[in-house]
Formats: structure tokens, sequence, C-alpha cells
């Protein structure tokens, strides 16, 4: 009896453990022209999804070292993904309007 | 009867104050609207460079000193004419020994109010741009280290960036802040869209207010020409037509697809006095810029999301036309400064002295 309990103590530990270290999503959209997040901090192997709600098109980019991207364009109500790769400071930007900054700090 | 007049009374002031309501409702949309374009409580500046009496009298002297070039004929005012909406009535402007620019001169009005500078964006403040054309080969062709030493031996310099920047002395900072504290001066002045914000109904008329409708929705300029200074800083290849090489503008500061071929939006204030139009100066009129947006541009490859084909009627056009007109202030005079005299260390070096012609540069300016 004592036995089966810390085995379901154990499993339960290690569930969490699991949950905590999966992988999880971010949401950063775009609004009036801005990012709504300003800093993020993440994981390596997280996805972060940009969406524009704003009626002009825009295209999120980085040139750090820590990951170089380029989503492309994309119009109202889309969204771009990326997946975080490798742990650094990511300065984001769009392309379009140079006022739109935000960062990213990956830890593994 | 009674009953009935009451009832018709009471049907007529119904009616009327769902009039009054929907009118309400549409003055409040438009002047949510109007609100947007209101000019900024304050212009811009860094905390390191606080424009003072002293930072723009020296700023003001150096912008038209002909001695910051290299030749000592060419000063920032030259190309960037107050009498000429701060720009030069050139399609591209002309730099040392006649050089002709592969860009059009900017103006330099509301410059204060701009994320970055430059068509291409390369510069991320006024501090940051003020030397660029000083020391680019095909501008003005002087080494900023050259004119610290020729800006110290005139005294009256040494004097004015005294005041200006106490103890700082004279050196490329300096003289980039007193330049920029100068610039943050020019900025629109009143135009009669300006007053029709803040509710004079008549001042612009029943065509610009189309315009100004046409504008904001249907041809949609203003997904880009937002806002007080009519311009949201954002970078757009819109389809213009080079005639010689292509020019790939924001790509070469920004290396992304979207990039090539993509330049800085331009302010619309004062829009009368900038003629004429594009980064390089391909069209003479506003006319003919409404009907390169009607066509959709030009040349497709790498178009702007935001660029497509208008279906404007010939009214529509004469209206955003005269919409666009309205953004011009009445001119202000400006008073040229007296200049510290004094002969450079320098020898005065005229494009008419031999040997020296411009190093071949393939920079792209402004």
């Amino acid at each position: 009896m004592k036995r089966s309990h810390t085995a379901a103590c154990l499993a339960m530990l290690l569930t969490q453990t699991v949950i905590a270290d999966a992988p999880k999503e971010h949401l950063v959209n775009q609004k009036a022209k801005q990012f709504t997040v300003t800093a993020l901090n993440a994981k390596v192997g997280d996805t972060v999804t940009f969406k524009n709600e704003d009626d002009v098109s825009h295209n999120i980019f980085s040139l750090s070292d820590a990951q170089t991207f380029d989503l492309g364009t994309y119009g109202a109500g889309q969204a771009r993904s990326l997946k975080l790769e490798s742990p650094g400071a990511i300065e984001v930007e769009c392309a379009v309007h140079p006022n739109m900054k935000m960062q990213i700090t990956v830890s593994q | 009867m009674t009953t009935r007049r009451y009832m018709r009374q009471a049907m007529t002031i119904l009616a009327l104050t769902l009039v009054r309501c929907a009118f309400a409702y549409a003055d409040s949309g438009q002047s949510a609207v109007l609100q947007a374009y209101l000019r900024p409580p304050t212009v811009p500046a860094p905390a390191d460079n606080v424009p003072n009496a002293a930072r723009i009298e020296l700023g003001k002297a150096l912008f038209f000193d002909p001695r910051l070039s290299g030749s000592n004929w060419i000063s920032c005012a030259t190309c960037h004419n107050p009498a000429l909406g701060w720009s030069d009535a050139l399609p591209t402007g002309i730099g040392h020994n006649g050089k002709q620019l592969s860009r059009a001169t900017p103006t330099i009005l509301n410059t204060a109010y701009l994320p970055v500078l430059m068509w291409d964006g390369r510069s991320g403040s006024l501090e940051d741009q003020a030397l660029g054309p000083v020391e680019s080969a095909d501008e003005m062709h002087q080494d900023p280290d050259v004119l610290v030493g020729k800006l110290a031996s005139i005294p009256g310099y040494r004097t004015l960036f005294e005041r200006a920047y106490p103890g700082q002395g004279i050196s490329k900072a300096t003289i980039a802040k007193a330049i920029a504290s100068f610039e943050r001066t020019i900025v629109s002045g009143e135009a009669p869209f300006d007053r029709w914000v803040q509710g004079q109904s008549d001042a612009i008329s029943a065509s610009a207010k189309r315009g100004f409708e046409l504008f904001t929705n249907e041809a949609n300029c203003v997904a880009c020409h937002s806002g007080f200074n009519f311009t949201d800083g954002s970078f757009h290849n819109i389809g213009v037509i080079d005639p010689g090489p292509a020019d790939n503008g924001r790509f070469a500061v920004k290396p992304l697809k979207a990039m090539r071929g993509a330049f800085k939006t331009p302010t619309l204030r004062d829009i009368a006095l900038t003629a004429p139009y594009m980064r390089n100066g391909i069209y003479r009129t506003l006319e003919e810029v409404v009907e390169h947006y009607v066509r959709g541009g030009d040349v497709r490859e790498n178009l702007s999301a935001e660029i497509h084909p208008l279906n404007l009627s010939a009214q529509d056009k004469r209206d955003l036309v005269e919409f666009m007109l309205t953004l011009t202030a009445a001119p202000v005079s400006v008073q040229l400064p007296v200049l510290p005299s004094g002969v450079t260390a320098e020898l005065p070096r005229g494009p008419h002295l031999a040997g020296l012609s411009s190093p071949a540069s393939t920079r792209r300016n402004p």
C-alpha cells in the first residue's frame, strides 16, 4: 500500500515535470501599429504566434544573432508563427513600421 | 382628434430626436477621426539635447553656412531651401561638383516627428543624420574631422559653441546636436485643414471635404499617410518607375524581401511647396501622383500589399488633390542668419579648381 502510494506520487511528479517542460504557445498581437506585448520570456522549443489585428499589413522579422527570421508580409486577421530555436535575446521588429519593436528573451 | 394630434406631435418629436441622434453620432464619429490629426503638444527631443535659444542659433548658423562643405559653397540650405518648402524643386538633388544625385531632396519639415530619417531610414535620429550629407562624398564632400578644425579656427563659432554646449567644445557630436536643434524648429504652420479639424467648418471647400473622405476610406491613403504629420514613417514599395538602375531603397538597410524597392512614406504637410513628387521626383504635379495610385503603381514586382488599382472618378481625383492642397500652411519668411566671419584655415576649394572631382561612389543619397 505504502509502495503503491509512493509510486503514484512519483508518477504525478514526473507528469508535472513533463507538463512544465512542454513547449508553450505565446500570442503577440499587432494592433494600432504596435505589438501588444513588448517583452516576452520564453523557452527554446516554444512557439510565438504573431496575429495581425490591424487593417494594414505587417512584416515581422528579426536580424538578431540569437535567431534570424522573416515571417513575410501578411494582412489583416492573418497570423504567422515562429518556433524559438536557441537561447538569447531576440529583437523583433516590423519591417513596414519601424516604430514597432519588442523583445523575446529565450532561455533553455 | 386630440389624441391623434398628440400622437402626431409625439411621432414628429421622436423623428426629430432620431435625426438629431443620427447627426450627433455622425459628428462624434467624424470628430474622433479628426482627433488623430491634432498637432502633438510638444516637439520631441532627446533628453541629452533639449533645444534652447543658444543651440538653435548655433544650429541655424551651421545650417546656412556653406563652409560646412568641402568646397565651402554648399550649405544644408542649398538643397533644403526654406524658400522652396525646405527642399530644392528638383527631381533629384545636386551635390558636390554638380553631381546629379539619385534621390529627391526630402523636405526637412516636421522631421522632428519621424521615427527614422532619410528615404531608406538609415538614420535613427536627427543627431545621427545631421552629418551624413556633410561627409557624403557625393553631397557636401566634407571630412567631419576637418570640419571641426575649420569651425574652431573661426572665433565667432568658438563663442557660439561655448554658449550652446558649455564645456563640450566643438566636436562632431556638438555640430550634429546643434543642427538637429535647429531642425526641430522647422515645423509646419497652421493649414486650412487644421482650422477645419478645430471646428471651422468653412475652412476647407466641399470638394476638399469629399477628398478627405476618399483619403481616409475608399482610396485608403491613410493606411500610410496618417496622423498629424500625414505619415506613419512606414516603408513601402509603391511601384515607382526608376528611369535608371533600380533603387533598392530600404533593402540596403534591412535586407528583407518586402523592403526591396521600399521607401519611407513622406509627409504631406506643405505638399504644394515640395514638387516634384516621389523619391525620385518623377511626378511634377499632385494630379500625376493621384493617377499613379489609381493605376496601382507601375512596377508590380515586390509591390506593397497596400497598393492596388483604385476605381476613382474624375471628380474623385480632383477632390483628392483639393484635399491635399489644404495641408499647406501660409508661407513663412525665414530670416537668414549673419554667419560668424572668418576665412577658414582650409583653402577655398571651389569646384572650378582642378583635381577635385567627386570620387566614384555607388552610395545612395539622400
